[in-house]
């Protein structure tokens, strides 16, 4: 393909983008060029050709462009892109990337606070929300990266936590610090109750036991009206008090340390409660890789049947993974009731299952560096489209730009994970080293197989 | 009796359409060991293209019902197949031969972004078509203390469980006897030998998604004469379900994808007949688990053999 000439690489580009074009013409035709509509007396059928054929030009000229310029030519503009980390560089960016990391999201509040001042609240909230998801990619990342189960229904215990505390609140009127324990505690037992009997299950059975339980446990939070709210959910959730004192206009927090009110201080109170648990969960499975059980996870992942060999209960091996990491679902949880002050079925979906195995996924499986990155550019990559106001200008009042935010979200994961399979960050530090540590290509471990 | 039998029959039409879309499930999975997530979505493709399909016929004057429902069919069944060989070839081909996860990542992806899109380009509303086949025939009529109860047999669903029926034996037909369906448990049993043997691996991979895709549109287009009502989340639902059944009856299997779909569809009749609506999918995904506990590679699926 290199040495083809200039007209052979003109030819075939054109070639290969008319039968993209065609392709798009074929799929497109009963979405773009027709639409049903609820009309008078039954449905309507409309028809947008004008959409058709802008659909199918786009393609065209898209494809023809990537292919002369990217995919058929011998230079492609993308290795001008390609901005090689010299060798030696790679080892101190990757032992610095983990502290700054740290120290940013240690000082963000006030970073945001400074720079973006009329903003704050909002950027503020985002970052809770991140937070939030880093801490449940770190949660899975124990179940699915180290010891290589997959769990396909992990918003299970996310929603144990969550209406644990919330019930907890509306019946005992228990606060936030004492039902956090305890959601952990909670959904810790109905990981071992669900994990017990499925966990001798391999690969894909586990996988579609795990959505089966995550579905059945939305369904009765759906249709146990009497105890759950059903649909309408639970509201009028307590916020989180500061060592007893809350955050309100008078006697709160603000008056305590002669602060003038404002209720950034709420704010930016939770973003520090979701980092420390967020902080807790990464600290805790970094030692959890020291000790014999989180070898034993690693190991598991690795090779079953030499694990049993070796004398490994493989089986209790699982349920500890299972269980702790459903213990730090159930922690966010707790604090995602507490944050939102109102939770229903309708946000443990298992669009939100997939949502976190893929920033785990995506951010390179085992790697906690890897799952802050997907976090940040997943979630805040969804957030960020949520402001795509100004297209209207270009596309008229009628273009809403929010509808498309999933369709990009989708399509950001097949392109990331084509690009690069094995997540962003795919090298692994060894858990043992016998002399010298070495890093470890990914494709060197069986991770995510599932056994 | 009277009511159970009525169940029976509901029970069974529903079980057809899931089994239909269990094929492909299994079919992909045998093949090539993946979770097909987009699948569900392509069935949901399938009965928009139907609907789109039967209005534009009937806006173009064609009245022979018969007739209108075979071309709908036969158009639905190609253009989900479009469908189905750009989803393979755009998010699973280029995975090919990569970690297990990556590919499951991308059907994820793929189903996320299916699912935005008929929603964008069709709307969020739901679309009803009004029953189309009407009438059918009474098998039994009873007597009980709140008056006759009749076992009905509709043609809607005599139709839906010949087609299925059909289908089923000209699949096996296909896989048994012709030299694609032999290529497929070729590349089923070892893709490299298959590859060295001639198989073209890529292009059998390719027709095995088209063919699941086929048959998605099938049971779509009579999802959509059955309930009337479609959207463009009914894929989620009736994917995961198929896929429940696929594994019930032994992921691999095509039999068993069948027979698995029944069972689902039974269970589902029979629980929201008997018990409570509500609770209808726990009762389906509750015996997934339960058969699964104790018959780990389902009802009639092979045994998986480790190997040091």
């Amino acid at each position: 393909m290199t040495t083809a000439p200039k007209t052979g690489l003109m030819a075939e580009s054109v070639k290969d983008a008319a039968i993209a074009a065609t392709l798009v013409a074929v799929l497109g035709f009963f979405f773009f060029a027709l639409r049903t509509d609820i009309g008078t007396g039954g449905l309507d059928l409309t028809y947008r050709w004008g959409l058709w054929f802008i659909a199918i030009a786009i393609v065209f000229a898209g494809r023809l462009l990537l292919n002369l310029f990217v995919f058929k030519t011998s230079r492609p503009v993308t290795s001008h892109l390609n901005i090689s980390v010299p060798a030696g560089l790679m080892g101190p960016i990757g032992k610095v990337l983990g502290p700054l990391l740290l120290v940013i999201a240690l000082t963000l509040p006030f970073i945001v606070m400074v720079v973006y001042p009329d903003r704050d609240r909002q950027f503020i909230d985002l970052a809770i929300l991140i937070m939030t998801y880093v801490m449940l990619g770190w949660g899975l990342n124990i179940v699915v990266g180290l010891a290589g189960l997959l769990d396909l229904g992990y918003v299970a215990f996310y929603a144990v936590g969550a209406y644990s505390f919330a019930l907890l609140a509306q019946y005992f009127s228990i606060g936030f610090w004492t039902a956090l324990p305890l959601a952990g505690l909670l959904a810790a037992t109905w990981g071992i109750i669900l994990g017990y009997p499925v966990l001798r299950l391999r690969g894909d059975y586990l996988a579609i036991v795990t959505l089966a339980f995550g579905e059945i446990i939305r369904v009765v939070l759906l249709n146990w009206y009497e105890f759950t709210g059903g649909p309408d959910g639970i509201s009028g959730i307590p916020k989180p008090s500061f060592f007893g004192l809350d955050f309100s206009r008078t006697g709160g927090f603000a008056e305590f340390f002669n602060l003038d009110y404002d209720s950034i201080h709420r704010f930016i109170y939770l973003y520090y409660i979701i980092l420390i648990l967020a902080l807790i969960t990464n600290f805790v499975t970094l030692r959890l890789r020291k000790l014999p059980v989180g070898r034993a996870w690693e190991a598991l992942r690795e090779d079953e049947i030499a694990c049993r060999s070796l004398g490994i209960n493989t089986t209790n091996t699982k349920l500890t993974a299972f269980s702790i990491g459903a213990m730090f679902a159930g922690f966010a949880g707790s604090f995602f009731a507490t944050r939102q002050g109102f939770i229903s079925p309708e946000s443990f979906t298992f669009l939100e299952s997939a949502i976190i195995l893929s920033i785990v996924v995506l951010g390179g499986l085992g790697s906690q560096v890897g799952v802050v990155i997907a976090s940040v550019v997943m979630i805040g990559g969804i957030e960020l489209l949520r402001n795509l106001g100004f297209l209207k200008d270009i596309f008229g009042p009628d273009f809403e730009p929010t509808q498309y935010r999933m369709l990009i979200f989708g399509l950001a994961m097949v392109l990331i994970m084509v690009w690069k399979p094995r997540g962003i960050i795919s090298s692994r530090n060894p858990s043992a080293v016998y002399k010298e540590r070495k890093k470890i290509g990914s494709d060197m471990v069986a991770q995510g197989e599932g056994h | 009796m009277e009511y159970f039998l009525q169940q029976l029959i509901n029970g069974l039409t529903l079980g057809s359409i899931y089994g239909l879309i269990a094929i492909g499930y299994t079919m992909v999975y045998g093949i090539i060991g993946m979770i097909n997530f987009a699948h569900g979505d392509i069935f949901m493709v399938g009965s928009f293209i139907a609907l789109a399909t039967f209005l534009a016929l009937v806006a173009l004057g064609l009245s022979a019902l018969p007739l209108i429902l075979f071309i709908t069919l036969v158009v639905s069944m190609l253009f989900t197949s479009a469908w189905g060989w750009t989803v393979e070839r755009l998010a699973y081909r280029p995975l090919r031969g990569s970690f297990r996860l990556a590919p499951l990542i991308t059907a994820i992806g793929m189903s996320i972004v299916l699912q935005n899109f008929v929603q964008i380009t069709q709307g969020a509303r739901v679309k009803p078509l009004p029953p189309q086949i009407q009438g059918g025939v009474t098998l039994i009529e009873g007597v009980t203390e709140n008056g006759t109860i009749a076992v009905q047999l509709s043609y809607m669903q005599m139709i839906i469980i010949f087609t299925t029926l059909a289908l089923m034996i000209g699949f096996s037909l296909l896989i048994s006897k012709t030299s694609l369906g032999r290529s497929q448990r070729a590349c089923e049993q070892d893709q490299k030998m298959a590859a060295l043997l001639g198989v073209n691996v890529d292009r059998t991979i390719s027709l095995t998604f088209v063919m699941g895709a086929a048959l998605a549109a099938v049971a779509g287009f009579m999802f959509l004469l059955l309930y009337g009502v479609i959207d463009f989340y009914i894929g989620f639902l009736a994917g995961v379900k198929a896929f429940t059944a696929a594994v019930l009856g032994g992921i691999g299997s095509l039999p068993g994808a069948m027979l698995g779909g029944l069972l689902i569809g039974l269970i589902e009749v029979f629980w929201s007949g008997y018990f409570s609506v509500e609770y209808k999918d726990v009762a389906a995904f509750s015996i997934l688990v339960i058969v699964l506990i104790f018959m780990p590679s389902g009802l009639l699926g092979k045994p998986e053999v480790e190997k040091v």
